[in-house]
């Protein structure tokens, strides 16, 4: 177990600095300069160099990626071209809304999608079916962006509901943050409804025919509480499988809601991070985003591995 | 590839999805591809004087801020969406399923190698490497299909590598390789027809996320870039508009909605008929 | 229980935690003394000595800092924290006068040395002020006493009190010049108090000001870059005003009651700008059939939702020495066809034409793409953002056109240096600027600023299309905005609601 551990861990430490690599150099090439972008048209040159030489931009290229990766060992992410302020910092403040908001999105999805798929496939074949399944091919074929638009239309615009976006502090006031948040969830949250809706119904036809189901209607059991009572247990699996899968792309997904919603999330720090060069910026955004996903993967590896010492010994061989 | 012709010509009956699903699409890519040749007005040519016109007998769906004819932009803008998407595919597909296959057949190292690749892919979110892309090259319709495309590589090969996997152990493979054939041989006259299937349906699939992937970029402008269109960049011009006239952005979200629906059911369709083994469609859309 | 009485109870728990949120957010509020503004651009930093971004002057010019002068409504300079001032017969030593009791929003106290020390930073060799080149005319700056300070010119400068009233001459005190980045100590009207990154910050009236205070007691910044949004906002009430936005989003609000739309003129003049040294914009006659091939009257629609004045040449038509010059080149596409033809290209030709990211460019770029197709030029329309702008077009001039706002007042003279992009090289007029710098007679200096007009609208050195309007939308019951907008900045001092 210890050696299946630490080759996983090698792998997810070869990853992690490859990406690093790749996101440093990559945006290194992006055309424009940050020093010139901060001080605009009118700046001489050499107030551009001076800057250009505050900011470190002036040093070779490892020598700013080997400081960068050194700097992210012990936590320290760098300092913002354009805030002059610690990434890391700004980082945890955009966290406080991409991950509530990825959250909410996850556990609408759920309160949506299952009890559809739940009821689709326990009327199975009838119109209801029928008509909840045609509902779910409406729901991932729906540009989350259009369907957020049209939410604000209906519920802010129209109907002065809800707020058409923006955020309110969690600080300031915890119930006005969940509200600013509710549009933003639902425009994500019903793709990923539709596809655990048909993820769920699927999962359960087949139950619906195994052993075991058999086995508690043998026991006395209505065809709905065998369902209910070991079916959905079992048919939760597969589910979240594709819920453990999706939580790492939602977190990225946000990015064109967190711009419907003008939310400050991650995905809009980066978005602008982009556009105004600040390159520490976006580095530090990107690398959080690819650690989290291939932590995610490191630690899923390691549960199964634990789980499954087939696994195991299948690595190894 | 002819049995699985034939299959298609079998099920062809049985399978109302498939038939309503593939009909539709077909539709659309005919209603797209007219506009090569021939569309009601010219696009390019702008006529800020009859902008935001009413539906009517010149303009059958109206018109613009543009003063462009929405039946004109709705063609080409399908066109683009699709061109965008087809091409992203088969980036996904020409790279992925020889690199799934060589990973399934050769194994060890190589096989890790990809794998690795792979995670190291899936490890980027898509949207924020395709917003680097864009941003290093320049906007553009080609861009938006590279950067869709590599994110379709590892998808591809995912399938590629466990379909060539589950045939593995089957009698034939064993045989062709007795008759003396190269591992690549095996794969590539054996294995490749029988999975020839599942990347079809895989296919079908990827397209659909590609029109969604191109409408994603192109909102946040990125994708295709005046003076062409797609249905993305037509939604983007038109959340300026949409509150004087709501069926600016109606229309190509609708079409939008309307061609993704068909390729899905054509894909579940031709899942159910080709390999009814692959019933969880869940695990297909773990690239989503 | 069966799965249809969870689906059920899930379904009513869902709408009553709806029905809550929604009920909280309609609870309006009787009496306002607090504003709401839309702001497109978030500032990155809130120093406006240090950065170039229109964001910082749009929160804290005049608002959180001041300067020694100040700039008004009109464009005219007025007394600041300094309440008077004497400038010597030859024009060189400014003696400023400065207000008393005045203090900074930590409580410490202005004078003199503060000044001092706000223009020696300005002019230090290591000076990041992005308009460092403007003060470079400064020979040196002392306190004589607290209340004041004597500033000496190397050369005379009839543009030092304008130059003086800018956010880049902000007075900063030196205890807390160091944490201005985040947290501005200024002492103007409104005091810094809390700025969430990535959505809002919040000023409040500072009761300690030594002017007259501000009506508003507490304004808040709300950061929305994208222009559907920004409307949204602003119907659903989120906001109550936007200084300036996307002309394109006007129509909604002219029919509604609950707002108002400010129209007003800006400094920015929306140019066609062409690469005068890369054939063929170096041929006189390809210029003057772009001119001919250009409707403004189409483009200011399309872009701009017909919000523009039409311009000819490189001015503000506000400006007192402003002469109408849209008639030198008037739209006549067989005419540009010809002159064409006469520069050796009857086919016409191929040209890019780089677009930056804001609407009026974008849908610019459409029309005027449009446009020179009728009479053979094919432009390819390439996006680039802000960086890329700056660095290909702007400090390397690798383009062929370009569409953009010079929003500086009183800049013509970009065109005598041959090296600004346009890399326009015309003795004649830099003999016109040259003379025009050194002239201070008011009547000389009318007929030579029209004289550089004239010869910028007859030699088509670039599209002139139309001065970009200010498009401010409000709450109908807000009073005290400006309406143009002379100098950067969105001044909150005077807005008050009304009932």
């Amino acid at each position: 177990m210890i050696w299946f551990a630490v080759r996983k861990f090698f792998g997810f430490a070869v990853t992690f600095v490859v990406a690093a690599l790749v996101i440093f150099a990559a945006l290194d090439l992006l055309p424009g300069d940050p020093a010139r972008f901060i001080l605009g048209i009118n700046a001489t040159p050499e107030t551009v160099a001076a800057l250009q030489h505050q900011l470190g931009l002036d040093l070779p290229f490892w020598q700013r990626f080997l400081r960068w990766l050194g700097g992210m060992l012990v936590g320290d992410f760098g300092t913002s071209y354009a805030q002059n302020q610690p990434v890391g910092a700004l980082i945890a403040g955009r966290l406080a809304v991409t991950l509530p908001l990825t959250f909410l999105a996850m556990v609408l999805s759920m309160l949506i999608g299952l009890p559809i798929g739940i009821l689709a496939a326990r009327r199975r074949g009838s119109l209801a079916d029928t008509g909840l399944m045609v509902l779910a091919q409406f729901g991932v074929a729906v540009p989350n962006f259009w369907f957020g638009m049209l939410l604000v239309l209906l519920f802010s615009v129209t109907l002065h509901w809800l707020p058409p976006g923006g955020f309110i502090p969690w600080g300031d006031n915890p119930a006005g943050a969940l509200n600013s948040l509710v549009l933003p969830s639902i425009a994500l949250a019903l793709p990923q409804a539709a596809i655990l809706a048909r993820v769920m119904r699927t999962a359960l036809v087949d139950v619906q025919g195994s052993d075991f189901i058999r086995a508690a209607r043998a026991r006395g059991l209505t065809m709905s509480e065998a369902v209910w009572q070991h079916g959905v247990r079992n048919a939760l699996l597969p589910v979240l499988t594709i819920l453990g899968l999706q939580f790492a792309f939602l977190v990225a997904g946000t990015v064109i809601v967190e711009n419907v919603f003008y939310l400050p999330g991650l995905g809009r720090l980066i978005f602008d991070a982009i556009s105004a060069r600040d390159l520490v910026l976006v580095r530090g955004a990107i690398i959080i985003l690819v650690l989290a996903v291939t932590g995610t993967m490191f630690l899923t590896d390691l549960l199964y591995g634990w789980a499954d010492p087939r696994l195991r010994a299948r690595d190894a061989a | 590839m002819s049995s699985l012709l034939e299959m298609l010509r079998r099920g062809w009956r049985g399978h109302w999805s498939l038939r309503i699903g593939t009909i539709a699409a077909l539709v659309f890519l005919l209603i797209g591809f007219v506009s090569f040749v021939w569309t009601p007005y010219p696009i390019e040519r702008l006529d800020v004087g009859s902008a935001m016109q009413g539906p009517s007998l010149a303009h059958w769906l109206g018109t613009d801020h543009l003063g462009r004819d929405l039946v004109s932009m709705v063609m080409k803008g399908t066109r683009t969406s699709f061109v965008v998407a087809a091409i992203a595919v088969a980036i996904g597909a020409l790279i992925g399923v020889p690199l799934g296959l060589g990973a399934a057949a050769w194994g060890g190292p190589l096989e890790w190698l990809i794998l690795r690749l792979s995670d190291f892919l899936f490890a980027f979110p898509a949207l924020i490497i395709a917003i680097i892309i864009t941003t290093l090259f320049g906007p553009g319709a080609i861009n938006a299909m590279i950067a869709v495309g590599i994110f379709n590589i590892p998808v591809f090969a995912r399938v590629a590598r466990g379909g060539a996997l589950s045939l593995k152990s089957l009698d034939y493979l064993a045989a062709g390789r007795l008759a003396g054939l190269s591992n690549w041989e095996v794969a590539r006259k054996h294995v490749l027809p029988n999975i020839m299937s599942l990347i079809i349906v895989q296919a079908t699939i990827q397209l659909a996320l590609g029109i969604l992937a191109e409408a994603s970029l192109s909102y946040v402008g990125l994708g295709t870039q005046a003076p062409a269109t797609s249905l993305g960049l037509m939604l983007k011009d038109a959340q300026t508009y949409v509150l004087l006239k709501p069926s600016l952005a109606l229309i190509p979200g609708l079409t939008i909605v309307l061609i993704v629906i068909a390729l899905n059911i054509a894909g579940d369709g031709l899942r159910d008929l080709l390999d009814p083994r692959l019933k969880r469609i869940g695990a297909l859309r773990a690239a989503d | 229980m069966s799965a249809r009485n969870i689906i059920i109870a899930l379904a009513v728990v869902v709408l009553a935690i709806a029905g809550v949120l929604g009920y909280m957010t309609m609870n309006g509020t009787p009496q306002r003394a607090d504003l709401r503004i839309g702001l497109v651009l978030e500032p990155p930093i809130l120093d406006p000595t240090a950065g170039a971004a229109t964001a910082i002057d749009d929160v804290v010019y005049q608002n959180v800092f001041e300067g020694l002068t100040r700039i008004d409504e009109h464009g005219a300079v007025q007394p600041a924290l300094a309440t008077s001032w004497e400038i010597s017969p030859d024009n060189l030593i400014y003696t400023f006068h400065l207000a008393k009791n005045v203090t900074f929003h930590d409580g410490t106290t202005f004078d003199a040395d503060d000044v001092v020390y706000s223009y020696n930073r300005i002019l230090a060799a290591d000076s990041v002020n992005a308009q460092k080149a403007l003060y470079a005319v400064i020979a040196s700056v002392t306190a004589v006493d607290p209340q004041t300070v004597k500033i000496v010119l190397s050369a005379p400068s009839g543009r030092f009190l304008f130059d003086a009233g800018r956010g880049d001459a902000s007075i900063v005190a030196p205890e807390s010049e160091p944490t201005n980045d985040a947290k501005p100590i200024g002492t103007g009207p409104f005091k810094f108090i809390d700025w969430q990154k990535g959505a809002n910050l919040t000023l409040a009236r500072y009761d300690g000001y030594w002017g007259t205070k501000a009506a508003l007691g507490k304004v808040t910044y709300v950061f929305i870059a994208d222009g559907v949004a920004r409307t949204n906002a602003l119907l659903a009430g989120d906001i109550d005003g936007i200084n300036n936005t996307d002309a394109t989003s006007l129509p909604v609000f002219a029919k509604d009651a609950r707002f108002k739309v400010l129209v007003g003129s800006t400094e920015g003049e929306v140019i066609l700008a062409q690469n005068n040294a890369r054939p063929p914009f170096d041929k006189l006659q390809v210029r003057q059939a772009i001119a001919h091939a250009l409707n403004r009257e189409e483009i200011i629609k399309g872009a701009s939702s017909g919000y523009g004045v039409p311009i000819g040449s490189h001015f503000a038509p506000h400006n007192p020495y402003y002469i109408d010059l849209t008639g030198t080149y008037p739209y006549d596409p067989a005419k540009a066809k010809a002159l064409l033809a006469e520069a050796g290209l009857p086919d016409g030709f191929s040209a890019t034409i780089k677009v930056p990211p804001v609407p009026y460019a974008q849908l610019g770029a459409q029309i005027i793409a449009s446009e020179l197709a009728e009479v053979g030029i094919k432009l390819t329309q390439v996006a680039v953002d802000w960086p890329q702008w700056l660095g290909d077009v702007f400090t390397k001039g690798d383009y062929d056109l370009t569409i953009i706002s010079h929003s500086e007042p009183f800049d013509i003279g970009i065109y005598a240096d041959p090296n600004y992009y346009f890399h326009y090289n015309d003795p004649d007029f830099q003999a016109i600027i040259s003379k025009l710098n050194a002239t201070t007679d008011e009547a000389a200096r009318k007929e030579l600023a029209i004289a550089a007009q004239k010869r910028l609208a007859e030699q088509a050195v670039n599209g002139f299309l139309f001065e970009l309007p200010k498009t401010g939308v409000w709450n109908a019951k807000l009073e005290g905005m400006w309406q143009n907008e002379p100098i950067e900045g969105v001044v909150l001092t005077g807005v008050h609601w009304v009932k």
